[in-house]
């Protein structure tokens, strides 16, 4: 096929439920391409010399070659090249912003002038995942068995099991140490599991992938909170770890520090999603966690968490949902897809506004909002310009509940009780950028709780690297 | 998984257990709790005060009133049975006088109802770090009161019981002897542990003596490490996290009235779970 035949290829759509529906279900909202369908996507791939998406993958995946391999119809190889550099498929398919990486870089989206008419690269990533998944016997793309990998004798604790820490975990395990993977909650997958609604990430996808884990050899233990069920120090000098990996993430909800913040019906986002997500509350003949009835919704925020709260109040019934962002559409952090997912199932967007106290009544629940209206100014340090409030621009909105999704700051409690592992002003671990190493020995840390809050690739990034790191570490 | 080792019934609808939790047991400190869940799927996430630990058995205990879905159902839980979660010791541990820095003197320990139950390690290292330990214990009515025995051992004479019906001890609030002590100037500081009215009350009855008095707060949480933000409470104007920042703080700073709504965010919900949990147990 030449490069004019390719680009005549219509660009795959990816089917969906219908948004009036499912902004009423829990269900997954992308419904996932057909084999067809990721063939046909997979064949608008030019084949670029130069591989430019490659550039925009945190992980580096080689893109084109998977690509091409799809294109055969070649699922199994096209998922084995995948799994050479990235451990989540089914998951970043899901949840990458990929017009922010990999699409963004796609010589084909350049040459229709559209980056949303890129080579839909996460599309078919997801289809060859699922469908392994969805195989009884997999596709044949398996990762390498426990027996396969010699031992190395030595042992390796990773600190909680999000993206960055199972990441790290699985090349630790293929390397041949012995790892152990701590976990707070009763449940394995961190932000996977307990922000990240089934809507848009499937439950048991992360249980597929975790289970995977385990027949590398890696063991978990849940309900585990290194910093007091046992000091991180002690892992090393009782427990008999050679190394560890801090991936505890940035697990403590900021919140805007107006007034009324704490009546009853205010909720960080971290909260709201929690229990919704983990704690399954919104089946409640089923689960004993209670929910919150919100009828009328503000989200605050404009990143993918606010879109998740936003889109999870629809669906345990909310009657009006505003999501509230005092920048405009332009600066918002959220991926494409999730705001216009969002605003398809009647999530209301107020730009340029921002909530300046919470009101309430006499049993101190939430009655209502008050906002100031924005405009931009001059750019800030991001870059992006600065909001400015409008001096007696303000107005009431009639809600009942308030969700703070205005992002997280690094936890504590491992900083906190680990002397001497230095942190930076923001509570950060400081690290060797190539080695992810902090400031003690054999101790290694990576994702949300270095980086600050980010996405889920970047933090397996960091966790591969880190990885990298205790791997030199360890034979060193 | 954690083991039940033992249950005893204290009153009607308080019960104590013992727990098989080796490494809770090690690191514990007086003042802190644990998160538990009595059913993974579909159980809620609690938290509970430490009674009382045994490093050496491996075991930790815990007392509880059955006032919700899961108390209820972790009261039918018997001897041999396991529990899928318990997380802890969370928290900061409480600062004892005489280790923190400060010289001992008098401090009076003040637990209502099933408060007594995490009182009794403060009580115990209080008394271990040379302080003179006068112990109020408070409940509606004498087959209420906790612990009276272990108590007993570490204040001595010094152990004051109040009822509201007179049936044990005086008939009154704990604040009563509070203030009475209070008034003769010989208190250094107060530790009080029971229901939020109670507490809030205690700090009020010592604020004017300027006596300083601790709190242990009990608010609702989910995952009790910081992530969810559920347990903040105002303090001295600013918000804090009871999970990681208390479980105590000044009673003094305490915002009571924005607590005790918070505290009952989910009334209405809690209530139908507990009758619905009832039911099934009657059904059994």
């Amino acid at each position: 096929m030449t490069a004019k035949e390719k680009m005549a290829i219509p660009p795959q759509a990816m089917p969906e439920q219908d948004p009036k529906v499912r902004a009423r279900n829990m269900n997954e909202v992308a419904l996932g391409y057909t084999a067809e369908m990721a063939k046909t996507e997979a064949s608008r791939c030019l084949q670029c010399a130069a591989k430019p998406c490659m550039q925009g993958c945190p992980v580096a995946i080689d893109i084109p070659g998977f690509l091409a391999k799809a294109s055969e119809g070649d699922f199994a190889g096209a998922l084995a090249v995948i799994r050479e550099t990235s451990l989540l498929p089914a998951v970043c398919g899901r949840v990458c912003p990929q017009e922010k990486q990999c699409q963004k870089f796609c010589t084909m989206g350049k040459l229709l002038k559209d980056v949303d008419k890129a080579v839909a690269i996460g599309r078919v990533e997801r289809f060859v995942a699922d469908l392994d998944r969805e195989s009884p016997a997999g596709t044949g793309a398996s990762a390498a068995g426990p027996r396969d990998i010699p031992r190395t004798g030595r042992k390796v604790a990773v600190i909680g099991s999000g993206p960055a820490s199972i990441t790290c975990a699985a090349d630790c395990a293929k390397a041949g140490h012995d790892v152990t993977v701590f976990e707070a909650f009763h449940k394995c997958g961190g932000v996977l599991v307990y922000g990240i609604p089934e809507f848009r990430l499937p439950k048991a996808i992360v249980r597929h992938e975790i289970d995977g884990l385990k027949s590398l050899g890696v063991k978990f233990e849940t309900n585990y909170v290194v910093g007091r069920t046992r000091k991180l120090r002690d892992l090393l000098e009782k427990d008999g770890f050679d190394a560890v990996f801090v991936g505890t993430g940035a697990g403590l909800p900021k919140f805007m520090g107006i007034e009324g913040e704490n009546l009853v019906g205010v909720f960080s986002a971290n909260e709201y999603l929690t229990r919704a997500n983990l704690m399954k509350a919104y089946d409640e003949a089923g689960h004993d966690t209670p929910f919150w009835h919100g009828k009328r919704v503000a989200v605050l925020g404009g990143g993918n968490v606010a879109m998740d709260a936003s889109r999870m109040a629809l669906r345990l019934g909310a009657e009006k949902v505003y999501l509230i962002y005092r920048r405009s559409e332009a600066e918002m952090p959220a991926r494409k897809e999730e705001v216009h997912h969002a605003k398809e199932e009647g999530v209301e967007f107020l730009m340029l506004q921002n909530a300046k106290r919470v009101l309430g009544d006499d049993q101190g629940r939430v009655n209502g909002l008050e906002c100031l209206k924005y405009e931009l100014g001059e750019p800030d340090a991001s870059g992006r310009r600065s909001p400015v409030a409008i001096a007696g621009s303000e107005f009431t909105l009639d809600v009942d509940t308030v969700v703070v999704a205005v992002g997280n700051a690094s936890n504590p409690l491992i900083p906190t009780t680990t002397e001497g592992l230095e942190i930076n002003k923001r509570g950060n671990i400081v690290v060797d950028p190539e080695t992810n190493m902090t400031s003690i020995p054999g101790v290694f840390a990576g994702g949300d709780i270095v980086l600050g809050a980010a996405t889920v690739i970047l933090a397996m990034g960091e966790g591969r690297r880190a990885a990298a790191g205790i791997n030199k570490y360890l034979r060193g | 998984m954690n083991k039940i080792i033992d249950k005893r019934q204290l009153s009607d609808n308080v019960f104590g257990m013992t727990l098989e939790a080796p490494l809770i047991a090690s690191a514990r400190r007086a003042g802190q709790f644990i998160i538990l869940m009595v059913d993974e799927e579909a159980g809620e996430r609690i938290p509970l005060t430490i009674a009382d630990a045994d490093p050496d058995r491996g075991t930790i205990s815990i007392i509880f009133q059955t006032v919700g879905a899961t108390t209820i159902k972790l009261s039918h839980k018997e001897p041999g049975d396991f529990l899928p979660a318990v997380l802890g010791p969370l928290g900061r541990p409480t600062e004892i006088r005489g280790e923190n820095g400060e010289k001992p003197g008098h401090v009076v320990c003040v637990g209502g109802g099933i408060g007594v139950a995490p009182m009794h390690p403060i009580a115990q290292a209080l008394k271990a770090a040379g302080n003179r330990v006068t112990i109020i214990m408070g409940a509606r009515n004498k087959s209420l009161f906790v612990m009276e025995d272990e108590m007993r051992k570490i204040a001595g004479d010094d152990l004051i019981l109040m009822t509201d019906d007179g049936s044990s001890g005086r008939k009154g609030l704990v604040t009563e002897p509070l203030k009475e002590l209070c008034e003769k100037g010989a208190v250094d500081e107060v530790i009080a542990i029971g229901p939020p009215i109670m507490m809030k009350f205690c700090a009020l009855t010592t604020k004017p003596f300027g006596v300083k008095t601790t709190v242990s707060l009990n608010t609702i949480m989910i995952d009790g490490t910081g992530m969810c933000g559920g347990c903040r409470v105002s303090v001295g104007g600013e918000t804090k996290f009871v999970c990681v920042d208390g479980p105590e703080f000044d009673g003094h700073l305490v915002d009571w009235d924005q607590m005790l709504k918070r505290m009952g965010a989910f009334k209405p919900q809690e209530a139908s779970a507990r009758e619905h949990t009832c039911n099934l147990f009657k059904g059994l």
